[in-house]
């Protein structure tokens, strides 16, 4: 495990569908502003900076640690930029950990963004590659299948996806920092809303976000000198399987699973449905929750929407899931995976506001990305493990 | 404000980059094969697994593979999804299908359009057969094949598919 | 911190233009004789880490195919930085010395024949100030050229010396694309490329790639006879604007060779990312190193540069020189950035 991690500042920006009144800088200022007001620290006691974020097309800028340097204090200092496709927020924030674990560095400061607004997302996602197949149905059309193909397994009632949607649009009414509010939505204007890939609607997908989030982790005594109670880090774990291959199971990957185990493991955990108090898991489209569910060893495998239909996902039930609004809610793509870790450790924190889930003080954070290829976990805990 | 000293809030800086693409050795077989109206994969020499389209390596095995097999244009849905929104890159009408098909001999499926199939009657282990585009305008892209119609053959058995699901 | 070494370094020939093997059928080979080479199977390494980058290769999450190339089924502990391969290594060194794992693959790949490289490069800048102005890589370490010759004493006879070594050292590397024995009297009578850059100070256009494997402590000793210890490593960044740093100076190469203990002892050899020629003195000058230091014995970047590969590649041939007993102490630099803006030092000892 090497030495102890702390998150003792937690800052994110207001999400939105275009931030056309900062730049690049000025968005993640904003939200690192924010991770330095609540750990009572500034620029100068920063070692170290670890960005990440999605493909650099998004932005139209190559290597854009170069250039946000300075905005980022990280003149004379280390600075390093992740990108591992839909789960870098989670990556980014492993490898900003690691750099207290290994005993390297006091304090790190750690950001993940996305400004799609400065160029053409969708362009990007879709940009037709010589030689390749074309991407006719966009990310919607990738998923949907395998969704299609849960269902067809589990035969899981037909509105769990809707349920799943109602929940996480409900619980980001309770989140400021949310891009997507809907303070008039019920079941039946989820179950309403436009078809989309069949069998997922409209109010059952993520939006594209601008926004940025950023923490600043801390050793030990580092940590002793932030104003308010830190989150620590119990374990952490990474997983990458190759995207085609013959039996790949997409739907329950085995990527997600070893990760997972690896994780439970160092943390020290055997029923993790029993010993976590909340879960901030990377829920695009909304199906993916009953999937992620079983991935992660909450529910036995074919039973995961059980706990949708049953309510213990719900911000009140025995295991809620994205009390933050989740992806449904907010998504900059480089820095959702990295909005569930820190939301994850707002949350055993206690300082997660309305959103809070009373009393929770183990939580587990988690990224995917790619085609359900990369996993990044995480779990934290108010104490020290 | 008069036009000097409004704040100046967005730049417009157009970036036009020009890229030469390599399809690989593996790519340029199956492309080569598309030009013939002929869809080829390869074969791993150590788990026997056949790749279409051919990536040159054996992802399970890690080792290259070279042995090339030709596969017919017949194969099962094994999932699918109803598109109900446009696409930018095709001139079709939505709703339409898209699946996952496994060819007859391939063991893995791959992504590709469903025609000339009410969109509501597209099911798992629905027996398809490529369409491609007529001979003289046969070329070494992905798009020789137009798209998957439905055969008149009885569904696949769940059991011969539900590995791939 | 615990000891960590480099224990294999494998890499492809580097060439002007790869038109057969796309990115992955590149890096499967090199990934394959790396892992060959380190003596640990491949499903006994703990971690792997690339580096590349998707405006160089033309598409976004264009590692994702490299996957395919290295193994990772069973699902592997992975990672990836949009960065040189070099700052793949750093992460795993840091991953290594948590305690949890003793061994990682890094490899890097990158194909910059396939865009206009210096046009590619000037998406690097900032976007709102300099790229619209679109200065290429090549103007930009002309500025810096310009700023070291008035300010240091060297001369353009001088570049060219380095480049006319650097061709006629890599006639030994066989990874090397530029090769030859060249005169630089005769190099001097070429035309400015950008002045007071000519043709020959500038480094060749490569596709490549290169894979290291890293093993710590006592699986180092087992596997090596002579694994190349990492003594120490660190690396800095600078400010971006061109005008807010000394280009004639290197600080965060300085900063990082301090940290990573290069003065600690006497250096034998040292791999210098210096893709320009003038680079390579302003980053000897910035390591302090003794005029009878040899620099880029192979061939370094002026012989062969693929873009996200070429730090990496200074790590391994430094490497490879101390496993082969031919150095006992060598430093590897690898850089990032418009006029060497973000640097990376190590000090590499044998057994």
């Amino acid at each position: 495990m090497g030495e102890h991690c702390a998150i003792v500042g937690i800052g994110q920006t207001k999400h939105d569908t275009l931030r056309i009144d900062v730049s690049v800088p000025g968005l993640i200022r904003e939200a690192v502003t924010k991770a330095f007001e609540d750990a009572g620290v500034s620029w100068g006691d920063i070692d170290a900076v670890v960005l990440g974020k999605a493909p650099d097309m998004f932005e139209g800028t190559m290597m854009p640690e170069l250039f946000l340097a300075d905005a980022l204090g990280a003149v004379g200092k280390p600075m390093l930029r992740v990108h591992t496709a839909g789960s870098v927020g989670g990556s980014t924030a492993l490898v900003a950990a690691s750099l207290i674990q290994a005993g390297i560095h006091k304090r790190v400061l750690t950001v993940a963004y996305e400004k799609q607004s400065e160029s053409n997302a969708m362009w990007a996602l879709t940009v037709r590659i010589p030689f390749q197949q074309a991407i006719v149905a966009g990310a919607g059309g990738y998923f949907a299948p395998l969704i299609r193909a849960y269902m067809a397994r589990t035969k899981a009632p037909e509105d769990t996806g809707i349920r799943v949607a109602l929940k996480d649009r409900l619980n980001a009414l309770k989140n400021p920092t949310s891009h997507l509010t809907f303070p008039d939505v019920t079941y039946d204007m989820v179950r309403d809303s436009p078809m989309l890939w069949d069998p997922i609607r409209y109010l059952e997908t993520c939006p594209s976000s601008d926004g940025a989030c950023a923490m600043v982790l801390a050793a030990e005594d580092a940590a002793k000198q932030s104003p308010n109670p830190p989150a620590w880090v119990h374990g952490t774990a990474m997983r990458s399987e190759p995207t085609m291959f013959p039996g790949r199971d997409q739907v329950n990957p085995q990527a997600g699973r070893d990760c997972a185990a690896e994780l439970y493991k160092k943390a020290g955990i055997q029923n993790p449905r029993k010993e976590l108090d909340c879960a901030e898991i990377y829920v695009p489209f909304s199906w993916f929750e009953p999937m992620w569910m079983e991935n992660l060893g909450f529910a036995p495998e074919g039973e995961g929407w059980k706990m949708t239909q049953e309510g213990a996902t719900a911000i009140d039930g025995d295991l809620p899931v994205n009390a933050s609004g989740g992806v449904l809610s907010s998504n900059p793509i480089g820095a959702s995976g990295m909005i569930r870790f820190a939301e994850s450790a707002l949350q055993v924190r206690g300082r997660a506001g309305e959103h809070q889930v009373p009393g929770a003080k183990k939580a587990l954070g988690h990224a995917y990305g790619g085609g359900s290829q990369f996993f990044a976990m995480w779990i934290v805990g108010s104490e020290q493990p | 404000m008069s036009e000097s000293t409004k704040p100046v809030t967005a730049i417009k800086a157009p970036v036009h980059l020009e890229f030469s693409y390599t399809a690989g050795r593996a790519s340029t077989r199956f492309l080569h094969g598309m030009a013939e109206g002929k869809i080829l994969g390869q074969r791993c020499p150590e788990c026997g697994k056949v790749y279409v389209p051919p990536r040159g390596s054996c992802t399970i095995c890690a080792v290259p593979t070279e042995a090339e097999v030709e596969v017919t244009g017949k194969g099962t849905v094994t999932t699918f999804c109803i598109v109900r929104i446009p696409s930018d890159s095709l001139s079709i009408d939505p709703p339409f299908t898209c699946a996952h098909i496994l060819l007859d001999g391939a063991d893995l499926p791959f992504f590709a359009l469903i025609q000339e199939c009410p969109f509501d009657e597209v099911r798992m282990g629905m027996r398809v057969e490529a369409v491609w585009v007529p001979k003289e305008e046969l070329g070494p892209t992905f798009e020789s094949i137009k798209y998957f119609r439905p055969i008149d053959e009885p569904d696949a058995a769940f059991e011969s598919y539900k590995e791939h699901l | 911190m615990r000891d960590v070494a480099i224990v294999s370094f494998a890499q492809a020939k580097n060439v002007r233009r790869e038109l057969d093997a796309n990115e992955v059928e590149m890096v499967m080979p090199v990934v394959r004789e790396a892992v060959e080479q380190s003596g640990i199977p491949r499903r006994e390494i703990d971690f792997t880490c690339s580096g590349s980058c998707d405006y160089l290769a033309g598409q976004p999450f264009s590692f994702v195919s490299a996957l395919d190339a290295v193994g990772a089924w069973p699902p592997i502990s992975e990672s990836h930085v949009e960065m040189d391969g070099a700052w793949a290594l750093y992460e795993a060194w840091v991953k290594i010395q948590i305690g949890d794992i003793d061994s990682a693959l890094i490899y890097a790949f990158g194909k910059a024949s396939m865009g206009d490289l210096p046009d590619v490069l000037t998406l690097q800048l900032d976007p709102y100030y300099m790229a619209p102005l679109s200065p290429d890589s090549v103007s930009l370490a002309a500025l810096q050229a310009r700023a070291y010759l008035e300010t240091s004493g060297h001369s353009e006879r001088d570049l060219a010396v380095i480049a006319a070594r650097s061709r006629k050292d890599a006639k030994t590397n066989p990874a090397a694309q530029l090769t030859g024995d060249f005169d630089p009297e005769r190099l001097l009578g070429d035309p400015y490329l950008v002045s007071p850059l000519r043709k020959h100070d500038c480094p060749p256009i490569s596709d490549g790639a290169a894979a290291i494997v890293l093993a710590a402590g006592d699986l180092a000793r087992k596997v090596s006879k002579r694994p190349a210890w990492i003594r120490g490593i660190d690396h800095r960044i600078e400010a971006h604007g061109l005008g807010n740093r000394d280009l004639a100076k290197s600080l965060s190469t300085a900063e990082a060779g301090r940290r990573a203990g290069v003065g600690d002892g006497n250096v034998d050899v040292a791999e210098l990312h210096a893709p320009f020629t003038h680079q390579e003195l302003i980053l000897r000058d910035a390591l302090g190193l003794a005029n009878d230091v040899r620099v880029n014995p192979s061939g370094g970047p002026l012989a062969g540069n693929p873009m996200m590969v070429a730090g990496l590649a200074r790590f391994g041939e430094a490497a490879r020189l101390l496993m082969d007993g031919q150095a006992s102490r060598a430093v590897a630099h690898a850089t990032s950035g418009p006029c060497l803006q973000q640097n990376m030092v190590a000090v590499l000892e044998g057994e």
